[in-house]
């Protein structure tokens, strides 16, 4: 009995240590490229959704302020310590220029306040001793508003959820509750459905160009599929933005279209193609069809030609025999294809600010927008958030029936 | 017209696929109405491309298919209500087994309590009723074969045809579903068309067995002719195990040939394949005809052997010799109690009847 014991035991230590070789094995092989995600992928995300909600550098600006709006209870106008802290906060933050950047952030959740911090600042120096309440109100009324107040006790905490708010038409009203945006200012929802529907018609656009195409690569011989691979390949071998430069020359006014068109005599005036939303889908569907066609391609290639042949001996028509037998065979490849054009489409960026109109722009270049002109971190981030939430809930909620984790591409 | 009388008729089809080569030449072949025909062969040779030129999947690059005494070559496959068998069973892996059953329904529009009760009762036929909401992935090869068979049965084909459907299972279930296939033949009495590289499936199974190669019908005949009297030496050697020994012919007479072995003793054999005296000749013996120690009397030919293995099998020894310079002849020795005294390298005298050597072309 004993002895068994130990014979089990070193076999199970033997197992073990055998075990144990092969994950060091499998972790050294993947080590690398799991250092490499997190470092280049997952921590710069996690950044970036971070800044969507931070609002840590608020208290560094109006320190004083914060500690003393901690305790208001935001009832009325709060008393003169605030009043006080403000004034002391202020005398540091204007010589050192931070407080635009202060007013900036809390003029986004209530228009008026940049200027009155700037008004306010500015007038500091002839302020005098305290008490600060009956004077700062004499600078300027908006200190006696206890909406404003309301608003600075909100913009000095460390987290804020106005800019994901924001991002899909929502905002904080005077009595801290969540409202709509008015109706002249809410441009997000409206954005994020452009978006929506610009990715789904080039989804559409590449299923119907894609699938024929696939199939007509999975029937055909060897040399001429080798032929319409390296065509369809061709796309990623061109910089993206030559790409999309060379079709705004093929499709604009004088372009290879629309004079073909006007010398045939079909249109007298030329059509409008480009820098607009036909420009959008032509060349978004020309840079994502090979994304349709590669999982469609491989889904086709591996349903050997008995089925078709068993549906006619049945008595199916060809037609019948493709469709009842064929097409929801190839399901997998089409739910594959759709999903990752579509996931694609929903960040495309480049190609819709080069040859789409200013109404075609999508949720992506808004973040650009706000990065590059507005220099609104919170906000470009926001919709970042917004834009990742899209795609992952179309990925989980798709990407599940479709098992995308077993495609492959070509 | 003399192909109304045949359900099926082949004639002087050829098929090439590049137009080079001849796959299929001069295939002539009449199935009767319910009969169970093999086309036997070794791959390429053929039988395939007959099946589906048949199917309607091919079409003949010469000559005629009648079904029915009608013409087909111009009869698209869905519009011949031929069943089919396919070698991977080709069950819709989307489609549970009553929906694949009930497809070929379906497509001829027939309603659904019709349908309900054609599914039930094929299913029956094959004993897969339990199964009818399953997909074929979770079925078994055999279960598959099952359904398969059941789907080209159940909108009743007078003709079913089958490309080496047994292929994929294991031995004993192959010879299960032979017998199983073959009772479905029986009672439903359609025709079959059954195309296999396996011998002992067409022996089996078979009305008649046409023997395939390289694109040529070397002879058409039913399982017993096939085995006991080939035509020639392709189809002796092909179908089951043979012993051939080289020779010359020297006379024939009364359909009989005496024969000089290439070590100079003489034998007598059928003249089956062999027309003029002086040319080679191939000497055919089936492995269980040769008899060890015979009595010479009540064999006609006895010739000398060299023992040189000894394979005991359990009910039988297998014992390889050397005749008339052919080390490769084998003889069936039953497991009787005076089979025990062979030893390995020992002479002794073999011989065995003139109908049961049979002389072929030399090839």
């Amino acid at each position: 009995m004993a002895l068994q014991d130990v014979a089990d035991k070193s076999l199970h230590d033997k197992l073990r240590r055998a075990e144990r070789r092969k994950k060091i094995e499998a972790v050294s092989l993947i080590g690398p490229l799991l250092l490499l995600m997190v470092i280049f992928y997952f921590i710069p995300i996690g950044m970036m959704l971070y800044r969507s909600i931070d609002n840590s550098q608020m208290r560094e600006i109006l320190p004083e302020t914060a500690k003393a709006l901690a305790h208001w209870n935001g009832q009325g106008l709060p008393d003169e310590s605030a009043y006080a802290a403000v004034v002391a906060d202020m005398k540091v933050a204007y010589p050192a220029r931070t407080l635009a950047g202060a007013g900036r952030r809390l003029n986004f959740d209530k228009v008026g306040f940049y200027s009155l911090l700037l008004k306010t600042g500015r007038k500091l120096k002839k302020i005098g001793g305290p008490p600060y309440k009956e004077k700062l109100i004499e600078i300027d009324s908006k200190w006696g508003d206890p909406k404003y107040w309301t608003v600075m006790k909100r913009g000095l905490k460390n987290i804020t959820l106005i800019y994901l708010l924001r991002a899909v038409d929502l905002r904080y009203d005077d009595t801290n509750s969540i409202v709509g945006v008015p109706e002249e200012q809410a441009i997000y929802k409206s954005i994020i459905q452009r978006t929506v529907y610009i990715s789904l018609s080039v989804t559409i656009l590449c299923l119907l160009i894609g699938y024929p195409l696939a199939y007509f690569m999975a029937t055909s011989s060897a040399s001429v599929r080798n032929l319409l691979m390296i065509g369809l390949l061709l796309v990623f071998w061109t910089s993206l933005l030559v790409r999309t430069l060379s079709w705004i020359l093929v499709l604009q006014d004088k372009g290879v279209v629309n004079s073909f068109l006007l010398s045939l005599g079909i249109i007298s005036h030329p059509l409008p193609l480009v820098f607009n939303r036909i420009g959008v889908y032509v060349a978004m569907t020309h840079v994502l069809l090979p994304f349709m066609v590669l999982p469609l391609y491989s889904v086709m290639a591996g349903i050997p030609s008995y089925y078709v042949r068993a549906a006619r001996s049945l008595g199916a028509t060809p037609i019948a025999a493709f469709f009842k037998v064929y097409t929801p065979m190839t399901l997998p490849g089409i739910g594959a294809g759709c999903l990752m054009v579509f996931i694609q489409a929903l960040g495309y960026y480049i190609t819709p600010a080069l040859v789409g109109g200013p109404k075609d722009q999508m949720v992506s270049y808004f973040v650009a927008f706000f990065v590059n002109e507005r220099v609104n971190w919170s906000m470009a981030s926001a919709l970042g958030v917004v834009l990742l939430l899209m795609t992952g809930s179309f990925y989980l909620i798709f990407g599940k029936r479709v098992n995308i984790t077993n495609m492959k591409l070509g | 017209m003399e192909t109304q009388q045949y359900h099926v008729s082949f004639r002087g089809v050829q098929k090439s696929y590049d137009g080079i080569r001849l796959v299929v030449k001069d295939l002539n072949l009449d199935i009767e109405r319910g009969e169970f025909v093999t086309m036997l062969g070794p791959s390429g040779s053929g039988k395939t491309t007959c099946l589906m030129m048949l199917a309607g999947f091919e079409t003949a690059t010469q000559g005629e298919i009648y079904y029915n005494g009608k013409p087909v070559n111009n009869i698209p496959p869905h519009k011949r209500g031929i069943g089919m068998v396919f070698q991977n069973y080709a069950l819709f892996p989307h489609m549970t087994v009553g929906k694949n059953l009930a497809f070929p329904l379906k497509v001829r529009k027939l309603g659904k309590e019709e349908i309900d009760q054609a599914v039930l009762e094929a299913l029956d036929m094959v004993q897969m009723k339990d199964f009818v909401d399953r997909y074929p992935g979770q079925l078994s090869g055999g279960q598959k074969q099952r359904v398969a068979l059941a789907r080209a049965l159940v909108f009743k084909p007078e003709l079913v045809l089958m490309d080496e459907p047994l292929g994929a299972l294991d031995k004993q279930l192959r010879e299960q579903m032979q017998y199983e296939i073959k009772n479905i033949h029986e009672k439903l009495r359609v025709s079959v068309v059954y195309v296999t590289h396996d011998q002992s499936e067409a022996l089996t199974m078979s009305d008649r067995i046409a023997v395939f190669e390289d694109g040529i019908i070397q002879q058409i005949a039913p399982p017993d002719d096939l085995y006991e009297r080939p035509d020639n030496s392709f189809v002796a050697r092909f179908i089951g195990e043979n012993n051939t020994l080289h020779g010359m012919v020297d006379t024939i007479e009364d359909g009989v040939a005496r024969v000089t072995l290439d070590d100079g003793q003489q034998v007598m054999a059928l003249a089956v394949n062999v027309d003029k005296p002086g040319i080679p000749t191939l000497l055919s013996i089936r492995p269980e005809r040769v008899v060890i120690n015979p009595d010479e009397e009540k064999m006609t030919q006895t010739v000398d052997g060299h023992v040189e293995q000894l394979i005991y099998l359990g009910d039988h020894i297998r014992c390889r010799m050397t005749v008339a310079g052919n080390s490769e002849f084998i003889v069936k020795i039953p497991n009787a109690a005076d089979s025990r005294m062979l030893e390995v390298g020992q002479n002794i005298r073999i011989g065995w009847m003139t109908d049961d050597c049979r002389a072929l072309d030399a090839d």
